[in-house]
């Protein structure tokens, strides 16, 4: 009965929230969460929910490849969105597409992060000469494109893998190639947050306890410079999704085997001039509804953990 | 002799998602031509919102929910922006706290003024620039003329604070509203404010509202105090008559809570009035306690000991020494503090006082001159084990109760951390047990232990902190400004609080404070420090009635005048 209690206070202190609040209260921030969270249990459920498993080489029949989507003339029933060239079902392909498209992105942000936060705040808290040097290679590497930053480390990746290995492989070594791209701001963000929580006083009452630097930095510190990073990743991961799909738009990303969405889309640009538009266009809309929500996402939350715009 | 300003039952309310928030409620004022009005109360009390609601000027979702405004006759409350935008040019004039940010830091005094003259007396650009030389001189600015061309930045706080109030009195206005016009301030700097607006409302027969928390500042150029609690008006008359016999218990209260300067009392009297603060628990035996256990019986005498101590920081880097500009912030400092005394140490902002503190409580680090603590010398590189057991006896309670505390972390979490970590009680429920009675010896129920940080008021804070503080088990509390950022009768709470832990606890303090009356009535020897240097280091009662120092005479001849609130 206590815990019961307990449970709903909780949660009515967790609506009295601000940041609860403003969600409740910004409807492009509902509508971003409710697409977002359909997106990716979509892309997730993709097994369950796909009419066809487009991996799968006995559901596939060329005979059927290049039809259009049900409603246009010789649409067929079957295939909701049409057909690709290989006959794969376009509605199926989207969904196993989207979850590479997702698992990519989520994971190379948190690449990014782990690696910008842990150099950023290192970089904040110690200052000096080790500040220096982290910092002069994040402002080196943001001199070049970040796309470009990708493919090299992406042809660097793949180089080094065996042949065999490279279409197994593909996968780690984009979302490596991202998440060496992204550190950059997560590390600027996390120093500047860094740098602005350690002279706060708590901080100094921390180290009169005479605890060490390293318990410093990860139980006061860090968790005080997460609402900036939270908003960056946010950001990132739309971002993240584009670079992937940028990569294996330019054939030097996830091989056509296991398509992602960017694969998707320049397979099917190669069929754009033969009238079959159906092939690129819906993976595209796809890529930009995924992308547009959870941008919007990162940009009211931008906003509601900013206390200045409040 | 009419009314300048009528203010009649006026009520404000803030609007927020969790019901109606009433920040004024029914006040009624007046001031007169040729008199000063002070309206004074502490933080949250309305007295602010009463400024700005008569210039329009009130922060959204702010409204004026009842009563009138009379100004000159007519009611000025319902005027649109365009009209009320006029007369806050020319008939009101308005003086904000912070003269940093209260001038646009990218153009010239000259531009400001004249900008300000041209719009609102019509006049042409050679006139302005005459008057403006003529309003510099009138708010006492030296050698004005030149001076016209030199940015905000080039003025001191007090000179900016003087160029405030000529912008203020450009418009040629009746009525002069200064909301806190001095805090912001230095006290040298203070009375020469305080002056200089004084001589202005008398030679120009304007009205003036002072709108502060300091009721040292009323004291001294007030004509009729009003006194403001919880959005209520609870007194207002003569000065002299509210101050020295006030009717409201609130009013007695406050005054009160004011420390003097000129007496040692042995406890502050405790206002009851504010601060949801229970009732200080004292602990049964605490010689028995786990927070007087495994105390070393020091046999030194002298806790702290501080030789030629210097600390530099650098203004301007660059490659060659030639061109670098150091600041001495602590420049050859010598003090020694006995154990178990409260050492104070005195001196305006920038005089290095909290840099000392930080200094030997080991967060900044000398460049030369030594620190010894109970005969330890903390500098030195070797016994590295035995310095940091050494400085875990040394804890620190910060000016910022905001700022002190992780705001991610519970009550008990932040009290507990140093227990935890040092595995200083035998075991967790120990430690738990340990923790109840540190939160409810500084005051707190133990239902906090399991709140965050942003559930508490200021004076709850540093209560929390002062907790913390403790769970090291000190032998020394380095003080910084505690209570500056409080309001007075909380201030007066945590000042007694204080002194109880000194004497249960025989703790040696050190004690900084920017405010002479605070640091007579904790401490037994106090220092005066001036640009980094150690003017004079005396006995608190030698100190205030007989000081040595050119500068502690002048610093002791800036306390707000006592001898008003005699009760």
């Amino acid at each position: 009965m206590e815990k019961l209690d307990q449970l709903k206070s909780r949660w009515k202190r967790f609506l009295d929230n601000d940041i609860v609040y403003s969600f409740f209260t910004t409807p492009g921030a509902i509508i971003a969460a409710c697409i977002t969270f359909i997106a990716i249990t979509a892309a997730f459920a993709a097994p369950l929910i796909a009419p066809y498993n487009p991996f799968d080489p006995a559901q596939i029949s060329l005979w059927d490849g290049k039809l259009p989507p049900a409603w246009a003339d010789g649409g067929s029933s079957a295939y909701l969105l049409g057909t690709d060239n290989q006959g794969r079902d376009m509605l199926s392909t989207i969904l196993y597409g989207g979850r590479i498209s997702i698992l990519v992105g989520i994971a190379a942000v948190f690449l990014g992060m782990l690696l910008g936060v842990t150099l950023g705040v290192i970089s904040g808290y110690f200052g000096g000469f080790t500040d220096t040097i982290i910092m002069r290679i994040a402002d080196v590497q943001l001199t070049i494109p970040g796309i470009l930053v990708a493919i090299l480390i992406n042809g660097i990746g793949r180089a080094a893998l065996p042949l065999e290995l490279r279409e197994e492989f593909a996968i780690y070594v984009v979302i490596v190639a991202i998440g060496l791209t992204d550190w950059p701001q997560f590390a600027r963000v996390a120093r500047g947050a860094t740098l602005v929580e350690a002279e706060k006083e708590y901080v100094q009452a921390a180290k009169l306890i005479g605890l060490p630097k390293f318990t410093i930095i990860l139980r006061h510190i860090l968790p005080n410079t997460l609402r900036p990073v939270l908003v960056i990743a946010t950001i990132g991961l739309a971002l993240a999704i584009i670079a992937e799909a940028t990569l294996s738009f330019l054939g030097q990303g996830i091989p056509p085997t296991t398509p992602s969405l960017g694969t998707l889309i320049r397979v099917g640009n190669e069929f754009l001039f033969s009238g079959l538009w159906w092939i690129t266009l819906f993976p595209a809309i796809a890529l930009i509804i995924l992308v547009f929500s959870v941008n919007l996402l990162g940009d009211w939350m931008r906003d509601a953990l900013n206390p200045k715009l409040r | 002799m009419t009314n300048l300003l009528e203010i009649n039952n006026l009520s404000v309310d803030f609007p927020s998602r969790r019901g109606q928030v009433s920040a004024v409620n029914k006040v009624s004022l007046a001031v007169a031509k040729g008199e000063v009005l002070g309206l004074v109360g502490e933080s949250g009390a309305g007295k602010s919102t009463v400024g700005n609601s008569v210039i329009n000027l009130l922060e959204p979702p702010g409204i004026i929910s009842g009563g009138e405004i009379i100004f000159d006759g007519t009611r000025i409350d319902q005027l649109s922006n365009e009209e009320m935008r006029k007369l806050r040019g020319t008939k009101i004039g308005t003086i904000f706290q912070d003269p940093q940010t209260s001038l646009n830091p990218l153009m010239t005094i000259g531009k400001q003024l004249s900008e300000t003259l041209i719009e609102t007396l019509k006049i042409s650009g050679a006139s302005a620039r005459e008057k403006s030389i003529e309003l510099l001189d009138s708010v006492g600015i030296p050698d004005p003329e030149p001076r016209l061309n030199a940015y905000p930045h080039q003025f001191s706080g007090g000179m900016r604070q003087r160029v405030v109030i000529a912008l203020a009195l450009a418009g040629d206005p009746d009525l002069i509203i200064a909301d806190e016009p001095t805090t912001a301030l230095d006290v040298s700097i203070q009375k020469q404010i305080l002056d200089l607006m004084k001589s202005l409302c008398k030679q120009r027969n304007l009205g003036v509202i002072i709108v502060t928390h300091d009721i040292g500042v009323i004291a001294e150029i007030a004509d009729r105090v009003a006194v403001m609690y919880n959005g209520q008006l609870v007194e207002q008359g003569e000065v002299t008559q509210v101050l020295q016999k006030p009717k409201h218990d609130y009013t007695k209260s406050l005054i009160s809570a004011v420390p003097s300067g000129d007496q040692k009392l042995h406890r502050f009297t405790v206002v009851d009035y504010i601060d949801g603060s229970t009732e200080k628990v004292t602990l049964e035996n605490v010689s028995d306690h786990w927070l007087s256990r495994n105390k070393p019986s020091n046999t030194h005498d002298i806790a702290v000991s501080v030789k030629n101590l210097s600390i530099e920081f650098s203004i301007r880097k660059a490659l060659f020494r030639k061109n670098r500009i150091s600041l001495k912030a602590v420049d050859d400092v010598s003090i020694e503090i006995k154990t178990g005394e409260s050492f104070g140490l005195v001196g305006e902002s920038g005089s290095g006082k909290s840099t000392l503190a930080r200094l030997i409580a080991g967060l900044y680090t000398p460049k030369s001159g030594d620190i010894d603590i109970f005969g330890h010398n903390v500098l030195q590189k070797t016994k590295k084990t035995k310095t940091s057991l050494i400085r875990r006896k040394m804890q620190m309670i910060f000016q910022d109760p905001y700022s002190s505390l992780n705001s991610r972390m519970t009550v008990e979490d932040i009290v507990s951390e140093p227990i935890r970590f040092h595995r200083s009680t035998r075991n967790q429920s120990e430690a738990a047990v340990v923790v109840r009675d540190l939160i409810s010896f500084v005051g707190m129920p133990s239902t906090s232990l399991r709140k965050y940080p942003h559930e508490f008021s200021g004076g709850q804070r540093q209560r929390i902190s002062i907790a913390r503080a403790l769970a090291s088990r000190p032998e020394i509390l380095i003080c910084d400004e505690p209570t500056s950022a409080l309001d007075v009768s909380v201030q007066a709470n945590i000042l007694n609080l204080l002194k109880d832990l000194q004497e249960e606890l025989s703790l040696t303090m050190l004690f900084i404070s920017h405010d002479l009356p605070v640091i007579r009535q904790m401490c037994d020897r106090v220092a005066v420090m001036q640009n980094g240097r150690i003017c004079e280091i005396a006995e608190t009662d030698t100190l205030f009635d007989h000081p040595n120092h050119e500068y502690s005479k002048h610093l002791l001849g800036l306390m707000p005048r006592m001898d008003l609130f005699r009760l």
